[in-house]
């Protein structure tokens, strides 16, 4: 009898348990819609920096605010994504991946955009485009190929773009005897000057350089490949759609890095290096506290110092220079830089595809993309933009625009991915000192032949 | 008989259900997508294809592979056998029979590493170990000049952090055990003039044996799945200097978006858990 008391509270127990569980699952796919008041709800994702992140700070200024009154029946809603560049990519596909949590607009980087699109996981905006006056006249059209996926389909729209260079402190290199400007003619020149700044200025790091695989594609982009394009070889062969694992240019950008790191010792300490915010501590601590005289990173990174940055610094133009990242030998053109940036893509999954569309051209007018770029320090991917007030007399903005005429672009393949990242691992452990540059070549030669098959890479 | 058979079935059906869905079921989806090419993005991610056992030669050829079971090994001897294990039993034995206000001290100094969640405790050893943490200012009272623990020392470092984490648990284990050995058998044996050596490797040890074999398998298979710990602390590295095979297969599903590739070395990891245990039970002649 005792038994059957207990049996029966157990049932009951078990019963209310399941009744909770299915509440809480209704109530979810309940509240995601957002359509009690008729309302489109318009989910955008994209990666923030933290607290001080210039792009959500864009984002509320009144720009929302100003869409929903033209728009009364869509919300905006921001849902930035504080990651690093590396986690923040396989976020977002696994958001992606189901229509519970997939946002209707999501900034894609331009390095994987292809992968994603090959995955299925955006939806091709052929129709919209065409339908966009804008598109056609007002985009830089080498631009465009960074957002086409493998089938000749438009996946996104460039929202940003960006070319590289070396920062530093005039202060600190002239106090060096180095000339200012400073425009180093090959790269040892480049390695020269931060061993004399080693000499005479101590307890300054020469130069900073993204290698910790935390960073993600940067050290890819930002490092490698700022070196590899300088040589006379390349990463992927276009003409035979195969991998180069193997060449003296990259053996030379391995070796460039070794000699920065443990050679000369003329890079940041490793625990700078490695962290997944090197660039941040670089820009926002390092360089306004003179304790860093060169960088090699993105045109968007001095805005750090403008007056509405992380890191303010008065008359900045006069403490800090832009300067071309020279070719390995001084070779034509005689500086070198990459270009990527950032895209708006709308997801395979997202419920309100059309909203988001009607967002997205708000948000890419010419008002609007250029407004974004002035606030980051990027590049417009607009071609008008040069007509909007502030966007050329921004500091450093005629420097890295003229060098968007010797812009490489990153491999146009769905596999980029993959090779960027063994490359990343492996520039760390070169860095780190774990990995000489020749058995460096030789692990990627290996590593990338094993994962994507010896068919698909070359040796030169 | 047979009612009270039929009433066991009926409250196990519950476990055995929750057993199925969440644990059986997910562990026979890994074991097939292992032999698949899934991956998070790419065209691989939409076709997905049997691949038979290409991954797991993969595996076996990848140089990075052998070097994470090794640091995985020496992760496992140092930080859990050696490390947890021993020093667990040592602390609880020192602490054996002390008086109360003893016990009850020590105990929560060495409980507060084993109650403080994992994450919380990888940024208290990366201040620790950090290049102005606190380690290197104690050192730098003796004026030795300060070390980049965690990129000179990074195996070491994540090991310490895992001694320090993890010890209390066993600790706890062997203080309930060493408690309930009888007292009259060990002031019998000091009665016959066995030396303390000789009462500890021959009654203490043997009467707490299941005790130790259970811990360890206990030990042991937590360790083998540290995560968190050395990826909060090091990222796997510097280069792949911490990388032991969890970080490897995060790694490779996560920032290579190789899924069938990280799932294959998930079933490698569960494979060497598994010898890991039945090599203990063996050993001991313990049955669990």
């Amino acid at each position: 009898m005792k038994m059957n008391k207990f049996k029966v509270s157990m049932t009951a127990a078990m019963a209310s348990l399941l009744l909770l569980t299915t509440a809480c699952s209704s109530g979810n796919s309940n509240s995601g819609s957002g359509a009690a008041k008729g309302k489109k709800e318009v989910t955008i994702t994209f990666r923030s920096s933290g607290s001080e992140d210039t792009l959500t700070k864009y984002f509320e200024s009144g720009l929302i605010k100003k869409f929903e009154t033209d728009n009364p029946d869509i919300k905006i809603k921001i849902a930035p994504v504080l990651a690093s560049e590396g986690d923040y990519t396989s976020k977002i596909v696994l958001q992606m991946k189901s229509p519970d949590t997939a946002p209707d607009i999501v900034a894609e980087d331009t390095s994987i955009i292809k992968s994603d699109a090959a995955a299925g996981y955006l939806e091709p905006l052929d129709t919209q485009v065409a339908g966009w006056s804008d598109w056609k006249d007002k985009f830089i059209e080498n631009l465009k190929a960074g957002v086409t996926g493998e089938d000749a389909k438009i996946y996104g729209v460039p929202a940003t773009s960006d070319t590289r260079g070396i920062w530093y402190n005039k202060e600190l290199l002239a106090q060096a005897g180095l000339p200012v400007p400073f425009k180093p003619a090959n790269w040892d020149e480049v390695l020269e000057a931060a061993r004399t700044i080693k000499d005479k200025l101590p307890g300054v790091t020469p130069l900073n350089m993204i290698v910790g695989k935390s960073s993600g594609e940067g050290v890819t982009m930002q490092t490698l490949e700022m070196l590899l394009y300088g040589t006379n070889d390349t990463l992927y062969n276009d003409e035979t759609k195969k991998w180069v694992v193997s060449s003296p240019g990259l053996l030379d950008s391995f070796k460039f890095i070794d000699q920065l790191f443990n050679v000369d010792k003329t890079g940041p300490t490793m625990q700078v290096a490695l962290n997944g915010q090197a660039g941040s501590i670089a820009f926002q601590q390092l360089f306004p506290q003179g304790k860093l005289a060169m960088a090699v990173d993105g045109s968007w990174a001095g805005s750090t110092w403008f007056e509405n940055g992380a890191a303010p610094i008065e008359n900045v133009a006069d403490k800090m220079g832009f300067a071309p990242f020279p070719t390995q030998k001084g070779q034509a053109p005689g500086a070198i830089t990459m270009s990527g940036g950032w895209a708006w893509s709308i997801p395979a999954q997202s419920k309100n595809k059309e909203a988001a569309w009607k967002f997205m051209e708000f948000l890419m007018n010419q008002e609007n993309a250029t407004g974004r770029v002035v606030a980051e320090g990027n590049l417009s991917p607009r071609n008008d933009s040069v007509d909007v007030a502030g966007y050329t007399d921004r500091t450093y903005t005629a420097e890295a625009q003229a060098l968007l005429e010797v812009a490489k672009f990153r491999p146009a393949n769905d596999q980029y991915a993959t090779v960027s990242a063994q490359l990343q691992s492996i520039v760390e452990s070169i860095a780190s000192g774990k990995l000489s540059p020749e058995d460096a070549v030789k692990q990627l030669k290996d590593n990338v032949a094993r994962s994507l098959g010896e068919d698909k890479v070359e040796v030169k | 008989m047979k009612r009270k058979s039929r009433g066991a079935f009926l409250f196990l059906t519950p476990s055995v259900l929750l057993l199925l869905i969440f644990f059986i079921v997910p562990i026979i989806l890994t074991i097939c997508f292992a032999f698949t090419n899934m991956a998070l993005t790419g065209s691989a991610a939409r076709n997905l294809q049997f691949i038979g056992f290409q991954n797991f030669t993969n595996m076996f050829q990848d140089p990075d592979f052998r070097i994470s079971v090794l640091r995985t090994l020496v992760f496992l001897i140092f930080s859990a056998v050696i490390g947890q294990v021993v020093l667990g039993f040592i602390l609880a034995l020192l602490m054996k029979e002390k008086n109360v206000t003893f016990r009850r001290i020590i105990g929560i100094i060495v409980i507060a590493g084993w109650v403080t969640p994992e994450i919380v405790v990888a940024f208290c050893m990366v201040a620790f170990f950090s290049d102005n943490g606190s380690l290197n200012q104690i050192i730098g009272w003796f004026g030795i000049r300060p070390v980049s623990w965690l990129f000179s020392f990074p195996m070491v470092s994540v090991i310490i952090a895992n001694i320090w984490h993890g010890t209390a648990f066993s600790m706890m284990v062997y203080q309930s055990a060493l408690d309930e050995i009888p007292k009259d058998i060990e002031e019998a044996a000091t009665i016959d003039g066995a030396s303390n050596f000789k009462i500890l490797s021959y009654i203490t040890i043997p009467m707490v044996k299941g005790s130790i074999v259970t811990n360890m398998m206990l030990v042991t298979l937590q360790t083998l799945g540290v995560f968190t710990l050395i990826y909060t602390m090091t990222g796997g590295g510097p280069g792949t200097a911490t990388q032991t095979l969890p970080v490897f297969m995060y790694n490779q599903a996560f920032v290579n978006y190789q899924f069938g590739y990280g799932t294959a070395i998930s079933l490698v990891l569960l494979v060497i858990g598994i010898v890991a245990s039945l090599f203990y039970m063996k050993s001991m002649k313990v049955k669990v």
